[in-house]
């Protein structure tokens, strides 16, 4: 092999060969096989990055940027990792999240200012999530229909809303935030929002017994049932958990674009989805892993960002989104079976 | 017998799993029209060997050989050409498809290749039935509509529907009631005089008496002794080759008189239409009650209508004086109340999850201030539960899937023993525990009622109520025909009540 000059590779290359397999196994003692493999994917997308294109993807701006856009899918998908960890799926994200910027982008709404724009697009969120909720716990039905259902009509409403029309932020202290050099506490905020949210959802799904409860639902419902635990009203939650995060995502995607769009999340429960199962959470409920969601989330809007870098177009960058998957669910299963 | 080369040989059979030695060199012959029994606990090796024989695992050494010539059975495919079909304890049949779409499934009679022909499958499964002595088994009903003892006679239709030689059976009495087991053993011996040789997994010495021809004994992935005889073999020493000590099938004792006192759980006139009727109990601190009954008799219904997990029609359950919401597992949880239900793995364990975790699933709130976990709390609350129920291995973190069936119910126990419940539900509390375990479940849960836990226990072995329980309540179709200290009861007479007028 070659070695080109830039920084990364030679961090790698200093670390002599004989010496990885103790480093990786005393490692793999103590961290999850799992998280290490992501971890590895991510370091060998940044190496290609960096070959690729050393200079533009390596820029500190560069990197900033893929962390702001990876934030907002980032936090969609930490409510859908709790989703799916209970057994579910919440196929509405991407409509809660178009709905909700739509929504907290009225001229009305714009009149309440800063605070009306973040209060409607949480509210918008958690209203989807409660109706979500209501009919998958207490409405029986299977929440594969019912967020089937939401995504239609959460996105038909959103188009009824703007006419199709690009609805333009005013705000000033919003625009302000989407601003290419805004810092909040030395971090770009939509970053820091994603982070707050990533670790509070940690923390929920491994330290609580909300987390507990959600594990247990979709482990075994019947079990979780019988052991006391009241299955529909954690499901009702999740959803407006969910709902929850697809508000917060709608703020952030409206500071970003500094406009609310009824095309906006447009396949973000895909996104979101192929980020949860690539970082290892069980499709079938029962195992959840929130910093495989963002290893997988990071890992996808890496691709995206090198293959924009390197004039790819958005169709080589699906199929390749779909290899992944494919890859990373093969290995999954590999590691699985052999320990 | 014969001298004629056995049907099948295996020989110093090796297989590992990581971490595990599952077989170590195990031998096993079978001859044509025998019936031979495989004993051994749970984790001694008889599911992967059997695993072995229907081609589904692959051995790491050893031999097999058919009628005298080795053969390799690299899938199930193959181990069914050669004639060797298993009936595996989990039935695998395909629920939304009819009883003879099952026994054609994979060589369904075609025309032109690919066109089934309906009318043909059908024809055969019901001689195929009619020969089980079940014709009254619709071919073309789904799978999914049948009993479980019905669908068992499927599957036994699907394994005589190929061409086949040796037949596996996986404890296949574990679901049946008594006259379904008879019938199960009229079929045994009506294949095995056809020349065809079975080979019998159970967890009953009775059985294996019964309609055993030779037994083998596994004992951790070793055959500690093949081919002895099953109906000669004193029960003593088969229970001393499986277990490495000897023990009998003990009870512990009956504390000499159980101590009047206010009933902590009764139940009045309770009931659901279609499955029983009119349910009564007192039940006291320190006494077990025992359901004797066949399945079907509404032992299990009732046991789940008083848990809240089916909603009475009518009738009412009180817990210290206080009456419980009906159809609420919450309220009963809250009021005090435990189950440990008769499918663990579906309706009691987290299986992807520790132990501890699942010991601590009804108590979190014990351990957690507005919602957040104290993990230190809860391991070591686990650990305590645990290891007053002698729960191996005596580590809670491990996984609850590789644990023993005897060590998961106690998982079990200890969830409620956490919790610190006052009435525990025991479904089934042995299916399929193996026999060192069970002793000491017996023991476990006669010393929890000696502490003052009132416990109604459900089995459809006699002997279990009979030498477990203080007092016992016979269902008959939904009714309680007769209650008595289980002192003045025995099997006979237990039997003759469940059968009355049914037979």
């Amino acid at each position: 092999m070659t070695q080109p000059a830039s920084p990364p590779r030679d961090r790698t290359d200093k670390v002599p060969p004989t010496a990885e397999p103790p480093v990786w196994r005393t490692l793999a003692a103590h961290a999850d096989v799992r998280t290490l493999s992501l971890l590895g994917v991510l370091a060998a997308l940044v190496v290609i990055g960096g070959i690729t294109k050393p200079d533009e993807f390596l820029d500190t701006r560069n990197l900033q940027l893929v962390l702001t856009q990876g934030s907002v899918i980032g936090v969609v998908t930490v409510g859908m990792t709790f989703v799916i960890t209970s057994g579910g799926i919440d196929l509405s994200v991407g409509a809660i999240v178009a709905l909700s910027s739509v929504w907290a982008t009225t001229v009305a709404t714009q009149e309440y200012g800063f605070a009306g724009i973040l209060f409607t697009a949480v509210l918008v969120g958690l209203g989807c999530g409660l109706v979500n909720g209501l009919l998958i716990a207490y409405g029986g039905m299977v929440p594969f229909i019912a967020t089937l259902a939401m995504l239609a009509s959460a996105r038909g409403l959103a188009l009824q809303i703007t006419d199709g029309k690009t609805q333009i932020v005013s705000v000033e202290g919003v625009l302000k935030l989407g601003e290419r050099d805004a810092y909040v506490l030395g971090i770009p905020p939509l970053v820091l929002v994603f982070a707050v949210v990533t670790v509070i959802g940690w923390l929920i799904l491994n330290r609580t017994t909300f987390g507990r409860r959600t594990v247990a639902v979709g482990g075994n419902a019947e079990a979780a049932r019988l052991a006391g635990i009241d299955v529909r009203r954690q499901r009702l939650y999740l959803y407006l958990l969910s709902g929850l995060c697809c508000g917060i995502a709608a703020f952030l995607l409206i500071i970003l674009s500094g406009s609310g769009q009824n095309t906006n999340g447009n396949l973000y429960e895909l996104d979101a989805i192929a980020a949860a199962i690539i970082g290892g959470t069980l499709l079938t409920g029962g195992r959840g892993t929130i910093t495989g969601s963002v290893l997988g989330v990071l890992i996808f809007t890496t691709i995206t960002n090198i293959f924009a870098l390197n004039n790819l177009q958005s169709d080589v960058q699906q199929i390749a989104k779909g290899a992944i998957i494919v890859a990373a669910v093969l290995v999954q299963r590999r590691t699985a079976s052999t320990t | 017998m014969a001298p004629e080369p056995p049907l099948l040989t295996m020989s110093g059979i090796t297989k590992s799993f990581p971490g595990v030695r599952a077989l170590d060199g195990v031998d096993l012959d079978v001859q044509a029209g025998e019936v031979h029994c495989l004993l051994g606990q749970n984790g001694a090796g008889k599911s992967t060997l059997i695993k072995v024989l229907a081609g589904a695992h692959q051995p790491d050494g050893g031999t097999i050989s058919w009628r005298g010539e080795p053969v390799v059975l690299r899938s199930p495919i193959a181990a069914m050409r050669l004639g060797i079909a298993t009936i595996y304890q989990e039935l695998d049949l395909v629920e939304g498809l009819s009883v003879a779409e099952n026994v054609h499934l994979g060589h369904e009679p075609t025309a032109a290749g690919f066109v089934v022909r309906g009318k043909a499958a059908k024809k055969s499964t019901a001689a195929l039935l009619k020969r089980l002595g079940h014709a009254e088994i619709d071919p073309g009903r789904l799978v999914g509509d049948l009993s479980a003892a019905q669908q068992q006679i499927v599957s036994m239709a699907r394994a005589l529907s190929h061409d086949v030689r040796l037949i596996v059976m996986d404890e296949p009495s574990a679901a049946l009631d008594p006259d379904e087991v008879d019938n199960l053993f009229r079929i045994v011996g009506d294949v095995t005089a056809d020349g065809v040789a079975v080979v019998y997994i159970s967890h009953r010495l009775e059985e294996i008496r019964r309609i055993g021809d030779r037994v083998t004994v596994l004992k951790d992935g070793r055959a500690v002794a093949g081919g002895l005889p099953a109906k000669s073999t004193p029960t003593r020493e088969v229970v001393a080759l499986m277990t490495g000590r000897n023990v009998e099938y003990v009870f512990p004792r009956r504390p000499a008189a159980p101590a009047p006192a206010e009933p902590v759980m009764r139940v009045q006139g309770l009931a659901r239409a279609g499955e029983f009727a009119s349910f009564d109990l007192d039940l006291r601190p320190g006494e077990i009650v025992g359901l004797a009954g066949l399945v079907g008799s509404g032992r299990s219904e009732i046991l789940e209508t008083i848990y809240g997990a089916r909603k009475p029609s009518v009738g009412q359950v009180t817990v210290e004086g206080r009456p419980l919401r009906p159809g609420s597992v919450r309220a009963a949880v809250r009021a005090g109340l435990g189950l440990a239900p008769e499918e663990r793995k579906a309706q009691a364990l987290l299986m992807l999850e520790s132990v501890t975790r699942n010991v601590s699933v009804s108590s979190m709130s014990r351990f957690s201030r507005g919602g957040w976990m104290d993990r230190g709390a809860e391991r070591r609350a686990a650990l305590a539960a645990t290891r007053e129920l002698s729960l191996r291995p005596d580590n809670p973190a491990v996984p609850v899937r590789t644990l023993s069936g005897g060590n998961q119910q106690k998982a079990v126990l200890a969830r409620w023993l956490l919790r610190g419940c006052k009435v525990l539900l025991l479904d089934e509390p042995t299916r399929g525990v193996d026999v060192g375990a069970r002793a000491e479940l017996y023991a476990v849960i006669r010393r929890l009622a000696d502490e003052g836990l009132a416990v109604l226990l459900v089995s459809s072995e006699v002997p279990e109520v009979l030498g477990l329980a203080d007092r016992v309540l016979v269902l008959r179709e939904g009714r309680v025909v007769h209650t008595a200290p289980a002192r003045e009861l025995d099997e006979h007479r237990v039997l003759d009540l469940v059968m009355e007028g049914t037979s």
